[in-house]
């Protein structure tokens, strides 16, 4: 699921004005060994989340055996204090965990989009509104503000995705609007206002598709962000203490003493699951900012290569 | 001026929306804490902590204007109520002694982060492709993606329970008084050690990349260039003539990086069991101690919002090309 929704989001960059030379942002990524690795380690993921109730058939938090115990041949990664397996734990963990991570990543670009667009098309009075409100949001402490808003709504999954994509649009949405101001600027999109396009026409298929790079990178670090906060709001106590997801495991964890008594298996692997999406996701980004920004390629090159000095 | 001026009108308005925040969450939020919280404590409620909750979820019968009013009034004479896990204590009273103890802990990490990763980063970009530029952030983007209470529980895990090396939790021995002697400070010391470093591990790296892209960014300008043609030595371009320059971005991530401080220590707080303001943040939802819960956000916020505009004010003493707009 995980890899066709990047794909699916990238897609449109490879028709539009892109034309001749540039083979499109996904042909180039796929060259990428960097972008590679990290889209094949999302698949792995997105297989083992999607075949969860295959691999470890069963409700996964049912008590089955006696607590504590380490890895063995029966329970690949032991059991909980509790007793209850924590391979089926850690796979059903994974379906709830990207679930929030990606929809809060998708919902809280898709916001940032908006406001970054109609923030650069409409300029003005519209601009200056819509800046505040990102600024204010982007000032406002995120962690603290996260307790807060959960700590007062009642709790559940959407709860928790509502108030990532509240605490998580404002930094995507200042990125966008600067590069869909740049774009703003240029002659094509005066053009199409000259012809008499309609604005939303004119915000999402001249400039949008020009700044796919950028919505790609935003979206990347949005579902970082998401999964991140997801586990460290649910570890708080704060999530949907019934969901299993890889935040509500060290919960569980953490609250059953698993890291006092020594109980290193019932802890690591759902925290190494969301490092690995984590690191994927950082290596496509890391891709993507390399093919759009010439100069951070790690590759020695001559200085006199300036060429690439103009960007958007 | 005028821009400092701006921008502290923009800080005013931005703590003003943070406390209409505060005003409204606890009036218009679904579900109904005030019976959660008699629920929770089984009536065993002081006359003066049923009238403090009244007060805050406005179920006196003024208009909610007035309410409004007398909030934001109370709020800016420092009046943040009366906290209801630990009555009758101000929430201020509770909030003002455990304030510094975030403050060391964030304040330590943050410099210690800022120092290390600005030099990495500049030499990371000084020598383009040599080890420390290409081994080096791979390893920290990884480092990066694991979440960060993880880490803490690890290192807590590794370096307290089975090393030993460091204090379990709080910020020093059951024993000891506070007190400005040497005992008391070299203990508090040790318990900071592991929670700053944890901090710094996973900070570290996001300052070394954003130096290190600005200063390949600096170092394509044509005065380096000129420098160089004038036969300067490298370490002085390095340091006097580009990173002068490329630390200047590194400035507004340092009032970022004040506002994680307060905020983003509340996990430290939580795994360490450091005595923070964090830490008691999460006690105070945890006891559905609403009014302390409030206070708690209101003064990181107005933390967060200081800190930044006092690097608005350093940055325009740095920066000439902001004060001639």
């Amino acid at each position: 699921m995980t890899a066709v929704d990047i794909a699916g989001t990238v897609t449109p960059t490879v028709p539009v004005r892109a034309a001749g030379r540039r083979q499109g942002l996904l042909g180039r990524l796929l060259g990428s060994k960097k972008a590679l690795s990290g889209l094949c380690l999302l698949a792995v993921f997105a297989t083992l989340a999607l075949l969860a109730p295959v691999l470890a058939p069963g409700d996964p938090s049912l008590i089955n055996s006696t607590g504590s115990q380490a890895p063995s041949g029966e329970h690949w990664l032991g059991t909980t204090t509790k007793g209850q397996d924590v391979l089926a734990l850690t796979l059903w963990g994974a379906r709830s965990s990207m679930f929030v991570g990606f929809t809060v990543g998708l919902v809280a670009t898709g916001v940032a989009i908006l406001v970054g667009l109609a923030s650069a098309y409409f300029g003005r009075l519209v601009d200056d509104a819509l800046t505040l409100v990102t600024n204010v949001f982007l000032l406002l402490p995120g962690l603290p503000l996260l307790v807060i808003l959960a700590a007062f709504l009642p709790p559940g999954t959407s709860t928790v995705v509502l108030v990532l994509v509240v605490t998580g649009w404002a930094g995507s949405a200042r990125v966008l609007r600067a590069q869909a101001r740049s774009i703003r600027g240029k002659d094509f999109v005066a053009a199409a206002v000259v012809t008499g396009e309609r604005p939303l026409r004119i915000m999402f298929r001249e400039i949008l598709p020009n700044m796919a790079s950028v919505v790609m990178t935003t979206l990347l670090g949005c579902v970082v962000f998401g999964i991140t906060s997801q586990a460290a709001l649910e570890f708080l106590g704060l999530g949907d203490s019934s969901v299993v997801s890889w935040g509500t495991n060290l919960y569980w964890a953490s609250s059953d003493g698993a890291l006092m008594t020594g109980a290193w298996w019932a802890f690591v692997p759902s925290g190494l699951c969301i490092a690995l999406v984590a690191f994927a996701l950082a290596l496509v980004n890391y891709a993507v900012d390399e093919i759009t920004n010439p100069r951070l390629r790690s590759v020695k090159r001559p200085r006199s290569e300036k060429s690439a000095k103009g960007r958007g | 001026m005028r821009l400092i001026l701006r921008n502290l009108g923009f800080y005013l308005l931005a703590f003003w929306a943070s406390i209409t925040l505060n005003f409204l969450l606890p009036r218009f939020m679904p579900g109904d804490p005030v019976s959660r919280m008699f629920a929770q404590q089984a009536g065993g409620m002081q006359p003066e902590q049923i009238a403090q909750l009244r007060k805050l979820f406005g179920l006196d019968d003024r208009p909610l204007w007035e309410q409004y009013v007398s909030y934001v009034k109370s709020v800016f004479t420092g009046d943040l109520g009366i906290s209801i896990s630990r009555f009758p204590t101000p929430v201020t009273e509770v909030i003002g002694s455990q304030i510094g103890w975030t403050l060391l802990l964030g304040g330590t990490a943050l410099v210690v982060a800022a120092v290390v990763g600005n030099l990495l980063g500049i030499v990371a970009a000084w020598r383009r492709g040599g080890m420390l530029d290409s081994a080096f952030p791979p390893l920290l983007i990884f480092v990066g993606s694991f979440p960060y209470f993880w880490l803490a529980m690890g290192a807590l895990y590794l370096f307290g329970v089975s090393l030993g090396w460091f204090p379990l939790r709080h910020a020093y021995d059951a024993g000891l008084t506070p007190g400005l002697n040497a005992e008391f400070v070299a203990n508090a010391g040790t318990h900071l050690v592991l929670p700053a470093l944890t901090v710094v591990a996973v900070t570290v790296g996001s300052w070394m990349l954003g130096m290190r892209n600005t200063m390949i960014a600096t170092a394509a300008e044509d005065y380096i260039t000129m420098a160089e043609a004038k036969g300067l030595s490298p370490s002085r371009i390095m340091f006097r003539y580009a990173a002068r320059n490329a630390l200047l971005p590194s400035v507004t991530n340092f009032g970022m990086g004040l506002g994680f401080v307060v905020g983003g220590a509340l996990l430290t707080e939580v795994v360490f069991a450091y005595p923070g303001i964090g830490f008691q943040l999460l006690a105070a939802v945890q006891g559905l101690d609403y009014p302390l819960m409030q206070g708690i956000f209101l003064t990181i916020t107005a933390a967060v919002l200081l800190a930044n505009f006092l690097v608005d004010i350093v940055y325009v003493r740095l920066d000439p090309r902001v004060r001639v707009r």
